[in-house]
């Protein structure tokens, strides 16, 4: 029970955010945009974290440079092309689809359709062994009925 | 044409393989540089320890190293003694002092030697980020107009000046 216990809150535990600088902005709009990029973009120093849970230096600068730019009236558009052409599509965690990228967005879909041809092959060829199976079952069938009799 | 069917899953072993072959020596910590062949992006920094400050044009003019360092990083340390000896050999070398001290900066130059044509400070590491920088040392080749042609993260040592980062800088001064 204790060990259920644990490994359940285990699964519902927060990752806690580190970041401990907190920025005003002139308008509530630019906030909300703020946290939904610093949500968006990685950390280009880290492997995995967004610039929002990462404490690494690069992180506090770009969300410096976040808070600058949003201030400064550009588009969220704008500012994530400029971090790309910085740090290239790394540095989004919602990469656009174009180009090399492009494969990344289509790569499931072509193997969800391999997938899915090699299952509709195989169910095919297993009902086609099927019916030759039953024209023979009941050939045997009437071979057994001609001994019998 | 049903046996071809009995090869899916080996070809599919064989895909994969060769997949997971080469991500073994891939380095995730690797980024591709976004800048390459593109323009050094315009500053106005201050040069270490005076209260000069140098702008984009100041630097061009000839091929050049951009060696990102600062007193705080480790591998700038192991890295020194090479810039010192390609200093010797004639190699243009700007030092961008990244989210450093002046006093710490110029101790260490003291210490270990100058390497440096010229130094420009970044304490903040706004340069740094519009060039790109993801960690210290960082080392690029700009040509004559400006143009960033090679980034190369990590040490500078031998290897790596006979590999590609030197022979991007060889290329540019023939």
């Amino acid at each position: 029970m204790r060990l259920h216990l644990t490994v359940i809150v285990l699964l519902i535990s927060m990752p806690v955010l580190a970041v401990i600088e907190t920025y005003e902005f002139s308008r509530p709009e630019l906030e909300v945009r703020y946290h939904r990029l610093v949500d968006e973009l990685r950390c280009p120093k880290c492997q995995n974290q967004t610039i929002a849970d990462s404490n690494a230096p690069i992180s506090e600068d770009l969300r410096r440079r976040l808070y600058q730019e949003l201030e400064a009236g550009l588009t969220d558009e704008e500012i994530v092309d400029g971090m790309v052409a910085r740090y290239g599509e790394f540095v989004r965690y919602n990469p656009a689809s174009d180009g090399v990228t492009r494969w990344l967005w289509l790569a499931p879909w072509i193997f969800l359709g391999i997938g899915g041809a090699i299952w509709v092959a195989v169910t095919l060829s297993r009902s086609a062994t099927k019916e030759t199976v039953s024209e023979h079952a009941s050939d045997i069938a009437e071979l057994l009925k001609d001994q019998s009799e | 044409m049903g046996r071809l069917f009995l090869f899916v899953p080996v070809a599919i072993f064989i895909g994969l393989a060769g997949l997971l072959y080469r991500g073994l020596s891939l380095d995730p910590t690797q980024l591709p540089s976004a800048l390459i062949d593109r323009e050094l992006p315009e500053f106005n920094l201050r040069k270490l320890g005076t209260q000069d400050y140098i702008v984009r044009d100041n630097i061009l003019g000839r091929v050049s190293l951009l060696n990102v360092w600062g007193t705080w990083c480790p591998t700038c340390v192991a890295e020194h003694p090479y810039l010192m000896k390609l200093a010797a050999e004639g190699v243009p070398i700007i030092g961008l002092n990244y989210k450093d001290e002046d006093t710490k900066a110029l101790g260490w130059l003291v210490r270990l030697g100058d390497p440096y044509s010229v130094n420009i400070t970044d304490p903040n590491g706004d340069f740094g980020l519009d060039l790109g920088v993801y960690g210290a040392p960082e080392t690029y080749v700009i040509d004559a107009q400006g143009v960033i042609r090679y980034r190369h993260v990590g040490e500078v040592n031998q290897r790596t000046w006979s590999g590609e980062l030197g022979q991007a800088y060889r290329e540019l001064i023939e």
